[in-house]
């Protein structure tokens, strides 16, 4: 099961609905299993932002410290699939990594619409499906609110 | 002398939690090698079946990709820090 804190959930939605038709990415940040902030990435794919997404290494790194930062760790990461399902493709398995959530929204028509997520199983085959559980923030537990712009200096 | 190997999130499962381990080798292809032999389950992360490292798998000694120096023959000493970095794709069925 995945928990994701409202506020992330909803900027999933919304970066898919901006970039749409094209693919949208970003890192999932989170403590003790909870995604509390969805950290927008820029997709750098050469092979046609349409259909395929491409987080680079300096943002990857970027996004390790930035979850280190906040005393979180990297939960995993997300992407859109305009006018696809919101399933994992053979090319997301291809190039999957183990432990990581992988969060797929899929957007129509510039909707966000179904949103799930995935892991691969150790053995590469295939990736199982989660739960996905939408948690609006307690008093408890204020949602994180950064203007930071990303990428720094964009 | 070991050279220092820092591990990305989703591979620390295979090297007992630690993100960062030490192996011996004069190049990157050696210790990557001996990391492997010693954290089996790394090397289907790491390696194609034809035995190359996968597209979407980074390594860099200190801050230069290995793709831009001498790839997996890239020499290191003790003094270096490798790094495992993951690019992380995909997209939705062609």
């Amino acid at each position: 099961m995945l928990t994701i804190r409202a506020a992330a959930d909803a900027g999933i939605r919304r970066h898919g609905r901006d970039a749409y038709p094209h693919e949208c990415c970003g890192a999932l940040i989170g403590r003790a299993g909870v995604v509390t902030e969805a950290l927008a990435l820029p997709n750098a794919t050469a092979e046609g932002p349409r259909r395929r997404f491409l987080v680079r290494p300096v943002d990857y790194r970027a996004a390790e410290r930035r979850a280190a930062e906040r005393g979180g760790e990297l939960v995993g990461f997300y992407h859109s699939h305009p006018d696809g399902p919101a399933r994992p493709s053979q090319v997301d398995l291809d190039h999957a990594w183990p432990a990581f959530a992988y969060v797929i929204v899929a957007v129509a028509n510039h909707e966000p619409g179904s949103l799930t997520s995935w892991r691969m199983r150790d053995d590469r085959s295939s990736f199982d499906e989660e739960a996905v559980v939408i948690e609006t923030a307690d008093r408890n537990q204020p949602d994180e609110h950064d203007e930071t712009p990303w990428p720094p200096g964009s | 002398m070991a050279t220092r190997i820092l591990i990305p999130t989703p591979l620390r499962g295979f090297t007992d939690k630690q993100d960062v381990v030490e192996a011996d080798g004069q190049t990157v292809g050696e210790l990557l090698a001996n990391m492997t032999a010693r954290y089996t389950g790394l090397r289907q992360h790491l390696y194609a079946a034809d035995g190359s490292l996968r597209s979407f798998v980074n390594i860099y000694v200190n801050d230069d990709d290995i793709r831009y120096l001498d790839k997996e023959k890239t020499p290191v000493t003790a003094d270096d820090t490798v790094s495992i970095i993951p690019s992380v794709a995909g997209g939705r069925a062609s």
